[in-house]
């Protein structure tokens, strides 16, 4: 099994979420402890066994593609951190130009 | 009036229904009640006083039109990760404490249809995540056996205001232990159904391949028919099974004969605190007294549930959670540019646990660990369910322990895997998708506890059996009469 070693800043940023450095040094040392036990997983003959997939099997089945009403837009909007007209507001993702 | 709160769900129902009192003035006791007991406890985040009484208009027109409704007035209390339309749904997070839901989750559409007015939304640990209601970013519920301990969690609001009689039923949900492990803590009945029964549409998601919606209750009989109602395919929700949903709210057995319990060689009583062990042990010949056949079955990967719990459900939630980034919804902290955004408005949003969870589910996926952790988790789940198949061969029912302990005193469990501990006994039937629920089985007085404290006896069945497994918990339970049948004395006593 991997290292139970974990790159709390590296993590983070793919998670999106903004860590002080006490959070990073306080979740490294709690989150570094929960991987030594997981470790115990090394001890289970798995080489010839399936993961799970679905607990249910033949479940996850679809539907037919039928158009039904949906929830209307100023309902939806009304959830919106911030709006503008019929949208959501959001902050610029392709930089000021 | 009052005392009609007391009553079990159907016999609220019937008085509705036979016009003996009014869902209105059982609204009004109900909310009175809840004003008057709720401050001691804090079960609940949210109160729908609006919703109760609309609710109760709704039955009784309809009675009053010759309909009779199944839960025809009877108060309820829901998990706040449950949508209702116009009603604010927090999931006890920052993140979302603002949030108005804009539609109904299956599971609460199928319980108004039927009657129920809900009284409010209760509190949680935020998402779902964690064993004591500690973790709510929210509230503090307390338990109403020990004003001075946790209620369990995650569903300690739920399982806090059945106990204090508040509501006559409640919603949790469980996804490695959140109705069981609380329920068994405020000596109230907690029941998951097999994963699929019951459509988890509206259910705000923590883990999904483990969510599953379940009734709380003062009764095994009530906790059968509220699922009864709950159950059955669900357009909006694909995992939901089209398998017919067997009745069970028709009389339960009353009796175990020709019933094979299972008990877990692995879980041997011997571990546990002496008092605790002995209250098990005596559960155990209360079930052969009750005419069942014990046979030891083997539960050898059981013990790696916990760590492999703690790889999944974080995996899950790390995806899941996702989706709370401050544009759409919830909270959102302007920062200095998109990414910027989302840093901030999740680190601004979600709790300690909640992250320590984000990060170690984002771990075990990224590139390099996906198969180290990930998939050999999915792969000793695999190992796990195959041990229950095997069991269930030998046996109709598995019994062991809900929980190691009664319920702890607030701040007792400061490491975070001390904390996962709690749902040792609960998780593995989880990662099984297993019907199982936790049934007052007797107290313990531990040093400092402010009297009896109550303990679960976990029952689990094999998939789709809730019936047998059902029949079994009500055998057990009319058999040995432990469930309290008023509120709990501490709390009675902080009223007075």
């Amino acid at each position: 099994m991997a290292s139970a070693d974990i790159d709390v800043e590296y993590v983070a940023k793919l998670a999106r979420l903004a860590l002080s450095p006490a959070e990073v040094e306080r979740f490294g040392a709690q989150l570094g402890a929960l991987l030594d036990h997981v470790k115990a997983l090394e001890a289970l003959p798995v080489a010839d066994v399936a993961a799970t997939a679905a607990v249910i099997p033949g479940t996850g089945t679809g539907r037919a593609d039928v158009v039904r009403p949906c929830l209307d837009r100023e309902t939806v909007l009304r959830g919106a951190p911030q709006r503008q007209g019929a949208y959501f507001r959001v902050p610029s993702i392709l930089g000021e130009s | 009036m009052d005392g009609v709160l007391d009553l079990g769900v159907r016999e609220i129902a019937e008085a509705v229904n036979a016009r003996r009192v009014s869902a209105a003035e059982i609204a009004e006791a109900a909310l009175s009640r809840l004003r008057e007991r709720d401050p001691h406890v804090g079960a609940f985040l949210t109160v729908t006083e609006d919703l109760a009484r609309e609710a109760a208009r709704r039955v009784d027109e309809r009675v009053a039109a010759g309909e009779r409704p199944a839960l025809a007035g009877v108060p309820a209390a829901l998990k706040d990760n449950l949508c209702v339309t116009g009603t604010r749904t927090t999931c006890a997070s920052k993140i979302l404490e603002n949030w108005i839901a804009p539609y109904d989750a299956t599971a609460v559409r199928r319980l108004l249809d039927a009657g129920i007015l809900p009284l409010g939304k209760t509190n949680l640990d935020e998402f779902a995540m964690g064993s004591s209601c500690e973790n709510s970013a929210l509230g503090v519920t307390r338990n109403p056996w020990d004003l001075g301990r946790v209620p369990g969690g995650s569903s300690g609001g739920s399982v806090a205001a059945v106990a204090a009689r508040t509501a006559a039923f409640a919603l949790g949900s469980d996804t490695g232990g959140s109705i069981r492990e609380p329920a068994a803590f405020c000596g109230v009945v907690g029941f998951k159904p097999t994963y699929g029964r019951i459509s988890r549409y509206g259910l705000i998601a923590f883990a999904s391949s483990l969510d599953q919606i379940g009734p709380i209750a003062n009764s095994v009989a009530d906790a059968a028919v509220l699922y009864e109602t709950m159950a059955g395919f669900d357009p909006y929700d694909a995992t939901t099974v089209a398998r017919e949903v067997e009745p069970v709210s028709a009389p339960l057995r009353e009796d175990l004969r020709g019933v094979r319990v299972g008990i877990v060689k692995e879980f041997a009583l011997d571990e546990l605190d002496p008092a605790v062990r002995d209250v098990y042990a005596q559960a155990y010949r209360d079930l052969e007294r009750l005419g069942a056949e014990l046979v030891e079955v083997e539960l050898p990967t059981a013990e790696y549930g916990v760590a492999t719990y703690y790889l999944i459900a974080p995996a899950e939630c790390s995806s899941n959670l996702a989706r709370f980034d401050g544009m759409r919804y919830g909270l959102r902290v302007e920062a200095a540019d998109v990414g910027a955004t989302y840093e901030a408005t999740r680190a601004a949003g979600f709790g300690d646990e909640v992250k320590r969870r984000i990060l170690i589910g984002t771990h075990a996926l990224s590139s390099g660990y996906y198969d180290a952790y990930y998939v050999r988790a999915q792969k000793a789940r695999t190992l796990i369910a195959a041990d229950f198949a095997r069991a269930f061969a030998r046996c109709d029912v598995i019994a062991c322990p809900a929980a190691a302990s009664p319920a702890f005193a607030f701040n007792a469990k400061s490491d975070p895997y001390s904390m996962y501990l709690m749902d040792y006994y609960t998780i593995p039937m989880s990662l099984a998708g297993l019907p199982s629920l936790s049934v007052p089985c007797g107290y313990v007085t531990p040093e400092g506890a402010a009297g009896p404290l109550p303990l679960g006896l976990e029952l689990t069945g094999p998939l789709f059996a809730e019936r047998a497994l059902l029949d079994a918990a009500n055998a057990y339970e009319t058999g040995t009469r432990h469930a309290a049948k008023h509120a709990p004395p501490p709390l009675a006593e902080a009223l007075s």
